[in-house]
């Protein structure tokens, strides 16, 4: 079974924060504890006049991908609560095939 | 697969449900699945199966547990000597005793002073809105149900602009949210663009939008934003056009808007034919705002709003959301007024794409399914409404309706659509005494001398205070309670009561939603229970009648097209409402076509208006506090321009903060400045900062940021500190960083509504901590200054008929 991965659209990531919340309780974590982290570049402007400001949620070292949810049928805990839908589940070619079709802003992660 | 509303999986029982509140939230009705073991709530999580949220969810909601098992919270009725008021010194008393407690004292103070003495606070947005008019006339007789924020500045005012220039409900942005298939339902066509007016839908879900459904719609079908804000926000980023307007400046900008669609011909005259009113008189005034002078009122390139402006007007179909900042301003109706034009002239009211209405009233206690509803029909106690039952039972007599409810008479505009006293005008009636003497005051969900919504909350503390009797229902201990209250009756949160959620209060309803009860925590009562058991005790005839609360969510809430145990087992039931439902009678009362006007037709030149002495047209007015009325006070103390109350996904208003998974996202209130005023203010990145304002001085952090105007800074609402010293005159530091001690309350437009909430005139200076005051009396001007801001008092006179606004500049030289 080929390995699985998080696709991440960070140009659509707005920085709510319920990954975080959503992965606490399903791994039972205390409140500072992380199983995916979302990280700010605050915003400054290109010499274009247009903005750089992003977010990206990036999984740690205590994700295992929600084993537990998806082996019944169910997304991890991060994805399923998104409320931009911009994190998605599926293996490494999956994930790689979405990337090549958004072609900008957009990455993949293997935790 | 549909999943049923209760299920088993092993050990766990998991409850699908549609969240509102408490804790406090809009009726949005996000999808919950809650799993139970041993009767506790182990975990929270999105519904996948929910039409509108697919399994998302919000901080607020994902936090829940954290919320409804702190060990802060309040789950047993409590009581405490009045002449311990101030004082942690509170008993754990029986249901019995505390409803004794309430109901004795009212039917007292009723007895002795009349039901009019008595008030009963609302807070904004939660399910408590329903219950709070239910209180105040059908538990009590009095019509004072107050909202306390400063000239009503919520909703309200745009609740009025509907209802006086085309009814319909409320209108909101096109997502498909009334169809079983959403996106796929071959109605519906997605917008090509959506002017967000003072409005970030991500971080607020306004009243029953769900914001990322604006995100769904850019990926999915490229639909693009222009952004009109003083703050340029992550969505900003993502937009087209950003409109960075001086704040109170909106209306200037809004009517070019119209100037440049008449000037490139960009507006639909067909519709305009056949659907409005007084388009011609509209375009003839706009006339004096091209978009040459709006730039200079706004600070807004010329240019940029000739592109914006066609750019929307060119679109097919495009859509208005407005927000909040409409209502926190007195030149707000005006700016409204652009709005609703701005939705209608282009031909896209109620069209796939457009902006749509809805076909509730009555802030949905009254929802049918197929048609309007008709006038005739409300005979019988199940379509009456909450005063047309208190009157018939004879629980408030129409004398005391008519001539008792405090501030309508000044204000009969606020006392036309709003079904509450006037809050600026009562909080002068709790002070002098006057029109009549007031003993007694019941909050529900809400929290007067708290962070969220009071002006000047060290008045309303002074108020509440010497009152013969208070209590609350609530969930956590807050300023007001512990400064003010007697009783507290503990309140169960949105999975802890079976009730009902429609989106905008069902003046637009995407669909029903059930709240179903999950859990039992402690002694806690639903809103509906403990205004059943305190009714039976102050009028049992009308109140007897009913058993229990599913008995009165069927009478009251659901009325009867929708019975509780349907609703229940569909968890969610789409209203499937179609578009153009002017064109099809189901907007007027008569099931004619058009609109609920005088002339049938969306007035763009305002009869409504026009009876309660405003311009019928828009028109621009300068901010009460700003360059134009105050240049030489802003040139020496007061530099900047504040706007307050952007929102946190994390918080709503003064709650959540003492949720660890959530406070940690903001520990601290952050005011945003420009790097350029910061640097010449001597401000860093993190530093404290005192904001001060002619009504007083608070602290915040600063966050030194490039997305706020230059010369404007945006501080946070809401913030108090509930692991502080809870004890008078502390009061969990209410006062320390509270950015409504720098707001005025008395400062409306003419016809009642609007504040300074989104623009007012400050200065900052960096200090070493967030120290700062404990004590209201130690922030407020300093007597010696008070003459120079007499604004308050000149702006509409306290106690004399509405005017024509002053001339500050003559009054202050004067």
């Amino acid at each position: 079974m080929s390995q699985h991965a998080l696709y991440l659209d960070f140009e659509f990531c707005t920085g709510c924060h319920s990954c975080e919340i959503a992965c606490r309780n399903e791994l039972g974590l205390p409140p500072d504890g992380f199983g995916i982290k979302v990280l700010e570049d605050r915003p400054r402007m290109n010499p274009d006049g247009k903005w750089n400001w992003n977010y990206i949620a990036y999984p740690t070292e205590l994700c295992n991908l929600c084993e537990q949810r998806t082996e019944k049928g169910l997304l991890p805990a991060c994805v399923q609560t998104c409320q931009a839908k911009v994190l998605e589940y599926g293996t490494i070619e999956e994930c790689a095939a979405k990337l090549a079709d958004k072609g900008s802003k957009a990455t993949i992660f293997v935790p | 697969m549909t999943q049923p509303w209760k299920r088993q999986e092993g050990d766990e029982t998991i409850f699908r449900t549609c969240a509102w509140s408490p804790p406090g939230c809009h009726p949005v009705g996000c999808g919950l699945q809650v799993h139970v073991k041993d009767g506790r709530v182990v975990k929270v999580e999105g519904d996948p199966e929910h039409p509108i949220t697919k399994g998302s969810l919000c901080p607020r909601c994902l936090a829940l547990t954290e919320y409804i098992y702190h060990p802060d919270r309040i789950i047993y009725p409590m009581k405490r000597a009045k002449e311990d008021r101030g004082k942690d010194k509170w008993e754990r008393c029986s249901w019995d005793e505390a409803t004794d407690l309430v109901a004795n004292a009212a039917n007292e103070i009723i007895e002795k002073y009349g039901a009019e003495t008595i008030a009963v606070f609302g807070g904004t947005g939660r399910e408590g809105n329903n219950w709070y008019p239910q209180w105040a006339n059908l538990v009590f007789g009095t019509p004072n149900s107050i909202y306390a924020q400063a000239g009503w500045s919520c909703y309200g005012p745009r609740m009025t602009n509907t209802a006086f220039m085309m009814g319909g409900g409320y209108p909101e942005i096109d997502y498909a949210m009334k169809f079983p298939e959403r996106y796929d339902d071959p109605r519906f066509v997605a917008p090509e663009v959506i002017l967000l007016w003072g409005k970030e839908p991500l971080r607020s879900n306004p009243d029953g939008l769900y914001g990322h459904a604006v995100i769904e719609m850019m990926r999915r079908f490229g639909t693009k934003l222009i952004c009109v804000d003083p703050r340029i926000t992550w969505l900003g980023t993502r937009a087209e056009e950003i409109l960075q307007v001086r704040p109170g400046t909106d209306t200037a900008l809004a009517m070019a808007f119209i100037y440049v669609l008449a000037h490139d011909d960009l507006v639909d005259h067909d519709f305009i034919e056949k659907w409005t009113y007084g388009y011609d008189e509209l375009i003839e005034r706009v006339q004096e705002m091209p978009p040459s002078r709006a730039a200079e009122i706004c600070g807004v390139p010329e240019e940029q709003i000739w592109r914006a402006a066609r750019m929307y007007g060119k679109a097919k179909p495009s859509s208005v959301a407005w927000g909040l900042a409409v209502d926190e301003n007195t030149n707000g109706a005006q700016l409204g007024m652009c709005l609703v034009a701005l939705m209608t002239i282009t031909g896209f009211l109620d069209a796939p794409g457009g902006t749509t209405l809805g076909m509730g009233d009555d802030q949905g206690n009254v929802v049918r399914d197929g048609g309007a509803i008709d006038s005739s029909e409300k005979v019988d106690d199940e379509t009456d409404s909450t005063l047309a039952l208190a009157l018939k039972h004879g629980i408030m007599t129409p004398e005391t309706w008519y001539t008792k409810r405090i501030g309508v008479d000044k204000y009969p505009c606020v006392g036309q659509v709003m079904w509450t006293a006037h809050p600026d005008e009562i909080l002068k009636a709790f002070e002098t005494d006057k029109p009549y003497k007031m003993h007694m005051a019941g909050f529900v969900s809400s929290n007067p001398i708290g962070t969220a919504i009071s002006a000047e909350p060290q008045r309303w503390w002074k108020a509440l205070k010497k009152l013969d009797f208070n209590f609350a229902c609530d969930l956590f201990m807050n300023p007001t309670i512990m400064a003010c209250c007697d009783v507290i009756l503990p309140v169960a949160s949105t999975i802890e009561h079976d009730g009902m959620v429609v989106t905008h209060y069902g003046l637009n309803a995407s669909f029903y939603g059930a709240q179903n009860k999950c859990v039992q925590v402690g002694e806690c009562k639903s809103d509906v229970e403990i205004m059943l058991e305190v009714g039976k005790k102050t009028y049992p005839e009308f109140w007897g009648r009913f058993e229990d609360d599913e008995a009165y969510n069927n009478f009251h809430v659901l009325r009867s097209w929708l019975p509780w145990e349907t609703l229940r087992d569909n968890v969610v039931t789409m209203s499937n409402e179609p578009y153009y439902k002017y064109k099809e009678g189901k907007l007027r009362p008569d099931g004619q076509m058009g609109f609920p006007t005088q002339t049938g037709r969306v007035e763009l030149y305002s009869y409504a208006y026009a009876n309660f002495g405003e311009d019928p047209l828009p028109y621009y007015e300068p901010a009460a506090f700003g360059p134009d009325t105050m240049p030489d006070m802003m040139k020496e103390d007061y530099p900047f321009i504040l706007t307050t109350g952007a929102r946190r996904q994390e918080f709503f208003h003064s709650e959540h903060k003492q949720v660890p998974s959530l406070r940690q996202i903001s520990p601290w209130p952050e005011v945003d400045l420009n790097p350029a005023d910061a640097a010449e203010h001597g401000i860093e990145d993190g530093d404290w900062v005192e904001i001060s304002s002619p009504y007083g001085a608070i602290r915040q952090k600063a966050k030194v940021t490039p997305t706020i105007k230059p010369g404007v800074v945006h501080a946070m609402h809401g913030f108090w500190y509930p692991e502080e010293d809870g004890e008078e005159p502390n009061l969990f530091g209410n006062w320390k960083s509270n950015i409504n001690m720098l707001m005025p309350n008395s400062v409306n437009a003419k016809s009642g509504f609007g504040n300074t909430f989104k623009s007012m005139i400050c200065n900052i200076k960096k200090v070493d901590s967030l120290g700062g005051p404990n004590e209201p009396d130690k922030i407020v001007l300093e007597a010696s200054r008070q003459g120079e801001f007499e604004v308050q008092q000149v702006w509409r006179p306290v106690d004399g008929p509405v005017q024509d606004p002053v001339d500050y500049d003559k009054s202050i030289a004067d």
